[in-house]
């Protein structure tokens, strides 16, 4: 029971290092795409997330560490987003360009900026930034302590997690129970109806994308975090994931976060089977387990797909001059 | 007058100024970066970069059309869905899928006359693109699946289903963990390295280039064909303008969604034959769990040239010729990266195209009313 009970830990503390990163940029695609802005940029504002804010932790480890460095890392992560997104705004409601074309812009330009930069000005041109990882938490004080919930919550874990959590609940709040929140639904579902009684769309739009790259500057560095010692320019993919997230949470915060759980615990099983008692016997080679989350996912949304509730303006530039 | 105003009304005009421009601006942002980064040299970067193949002589050129061949097909790819209201993201996984097919084949099927391998062994590849680009469109037309999401998980799909393929079939050479070289299926060069070579005292210095660029030339023919002179063509881009109006019309709308994605799917599994089937690219597959570039690189590719099948051709050779001027800049102390930045900037700038289209159009209009004052 007790060896059990350990690798249920286990797979649930991996699982939110998958899962809150996917659960965060999701959420700030959501922002946008609700607000009728398709945002595929979302894996390249996640790189420039990431490169501003390992950066960051580079050049201020000496100095500081743990949650503190943490938390002015993610600032700083969600500046960089906030500002990378703003040429996806400014392109896609501004100019009402193809928002795919500017937002392929954006996917190649970040890890190519990132790796000039970084080559550019580290000693021998490394392209990879390293960091040490002071920020894990092995224990919440009082709450690590209590019994079944304590160890898949609250130990061998990082404060983005919970700061993850929160963006969810203050996402839900905001898209649904505010004025600013109907109004973003509002012009992702009908804009010449919510110009008409006097929204401006262009700004809610605005704010909207702006959100996104927020959100996903952050995801950038929670992803990465976690997972690896150094940023080399990619974030995996994950950014794509995310947008897959989206659609599979059909655009809203709760499903989203459930879609999030579910591909997180795939990627978990993909990645970790060999600790998996009875997995670890089974013969079934490690690219096929890799290949687990992707198909489960593609299974699942064959079954769910056949009432999509994408926003209906998405995608489509507003024009006020034709209304 | 008159030839001003009717030049400036020529839709085909008015959108190779707005590439001409973007291409400008996308220069204009490179040279910024370079006059950042090392100011004393940036002049003579930004001419090696302008000056893309052609720094290398003949050979250079050469090597432009050999890294053009596969973008100019996932280029198609992307453009021909495009053109379809479908967004083909999935090209990278159509392209290994199809790579492996081609390698498989080749260790496979010896019996095939060696001077028609290759052939044997790009139809493999084509076949098997078309069946990776068709799970999409079927989850698209069936089950409405979108097109993006199920494109994304059949990129990571293919990827670990060929890594777990090359180790489990005759097709492996374990010490080097990669496939073994399929010397005898490798695409004939077709006199192209008599054309693409530079002297070296009196030894001939080959290009890459090989028979691949012509058969990249003859499927983007093909598919400006059809597209534009058959009546499926004409079927498939309705949809893309308008899905509903044209079930309205009576087009079977979830066949073409099928169609556009597995001819999609199709060309960028002939992209990954001729780019692992090409004599000078090693004629093996690595095990690697990395996306393939070349795939993604398709999206850019079809933007620039604005999914038409002639503008892809030209697009795919820009992005390769610009490309190799990145790799003569690292003789500089300039990193290669620089040339993506700068191809983003150009795609970022050509989306701008439709607001000069309207600021040409008004500028006709308004030199038509002084004409006729």
């Amino acid at each position: 029971m007790n060896g059990f009970m350990n690798v249920v830990n286990f797979l649930v503390q991996q699982m939110w290092f998958f899962s809150i990163p996917l659960l965060i940029v999701a959420l700030g695609g959501m922002f946008s795409e609700r607000g009728g802005v398709v945002n595929i940029a979302l894996e390249g504002i996640m790189v420039v997330g990431a490169f501003a804010s390992i950066l960051l932790i580079n050049r201020l480890q000496d100095r500081m560490s743990g949650q503190a460095l943490l938390l002015l890392a993610l600032g700083a992560a969600a500046f960089a987003g906030m500002l990378f997104s703003w040429l996806h705004a400014f392109a896609a409601i501004r100019l009402r360009s193809d928002q795919t074309i500017s937002g392929t812009a954006l996917n190649m330009a970040a890890p190519a900026a990132a790796i000039y930069i970084a080559r550019t000005f580290q000693p021998n041109h490394v392209q990879q930034i390293a960091f040490r990882n002071t920020f894990r938490i092995f224990s919440v004080p009082v709450l690590g302590d209590i019994p079944i919930v304590g160890p898949l919550l609250f130990r061998n874990t990082y404060i983005t997690t919970f700061i993850g959590l929160a963006i969810l609940a203050v996402s839900a709040f905001v898209l649904n129970k505010t004025k600013f929140g109907l109004r973003l639904r509002a012009c992702g579902e009908h804009p010449q109806a919510a110009d008409s009684v006097g929204v401006n769309v262009y700004k809610i739009r605005y704010a909207g994308v702006l959100i996104s790259g927020a959100l996903a500057g952050m995801g950038g560095l929670i992803f990465v975090i976690p997972t690896s010692t150094d940023f080399n320019a990619t974030v995996a993919g994950y950014g794509f994931l995310a947008l897959a997230v989206l659609i599979f949470g059909q655009w809203k915060p709760l499903r989203v976060f459930l879609a999030a759980l579910f591909f997180g615990l795939m990627k978990t099983i993909a990645s970790a089977y060999s600790g998996i008692p009875g997995l670890k016997d089974l013969p079934i080679p490690s690219d096929i387990y890799k290949m687990i989350p992707y198909i489960t996912t593609l299974a699942v949304l064959a079954f769910t797909s056949k009432n999509s509730q994408a926003p209906r303006a998405s995608g489509v530039p507003y024009d006020q001059g034709s209304r | 007058m008159r030839l001003i105003r009717r030049a400036l009304s020529a839709r085909g005009f008015a959108s190779a100024l707005s590439s001409v421009t973007a291409i400008m601006v996308g220069l204009l942002v490179g040279f910024i970066i370079l006059l950042v980064s090392n100011p004393r040299q940036a002049v003579a970067g930004l001419s090696i970069i302008a000056s893309g193949g052609f720094t290398g002589g003949m050979k250079g050129v050469g090597q432009v059309l050999y890294y053009a061949t596969p973008l100019i097909l996932t280029g198609l790819s992307v453009g021909f869905a495009f053109r379809t209201g479908l967004f083909n993201i999935g090209a990278p996984g159509q392209l290994i899928v199809g790579a492996f097919a081609g390698i498989w084949t080749a260790t496979n099927c010896q019996w095939v006359p060696q001077p028609m391998l290759w052939l044997f062994c790009l139809v493999a590849a084509m076949l098997a693109g078309a069946l990776w680009g068709a799970i999409p469109g079927l989850f698209k037309a069936l089950l409405n699946v979108h097109e993006v999401i199920a494109c994304i998980m059949c990129n990571y799909i293919g990827m670990y289903l060929v890594n777990y393929l090359i180790k489990n079939t005759n097709a492996y050479d374990s010490l080097k963990n990669q496939t073994v070289d399929v010397t005898k299926a490798a695409i004939p060069r077709w006199g192209l390295d008599n054309i693409f070579y530079s002297l070296k005292g009196r030894y001939h210095d080959v290009s890459s280039v090989n028979g691949g660029i012509l058969i990249a030339l003859v499927l983007a023919a093909i598919i400006y064909v059809i597209l534009n002179k058959t009546v499926f063509g004409y079927e498939l881009k309705a949809c893309g303008f308008n899905r509903n109006a044209s079930r309205y019309a009576g087009i079977k709308e979830k066949r073409g969604v099928m169609l556009s994605l597995i001819i999609a799917g199709a060309l960028s599994g002939v992209a990954g034959g001729l780019m692992y089937l090409a004599p000078a690219g090693g004629l093996h597959i690595n095990v690697v769990e990395v996306l393939s570039t070349q795939g993604f690189n398709g999206i850019p590719v079809a933007l620039l040239g604005m999914s038409n099948p002639i503008g892809i051709i030209f697009a795919g050779i820009f992005v390769a010729y610009i490309g190799q001027g990145g790799y003569y800049l690292q003789r500089m102390e300039y990193m290669p990266e620089v040339i993506d930045i700068i191809i983003a900037a150009i795609i970022y700038f050509s989306a701008f195209a439709l607001l000069m289209r309207q600021g040409f159009d008004s500028l006709a209009r308004r030199l038509g009313k002084d004409g006729q004052r």
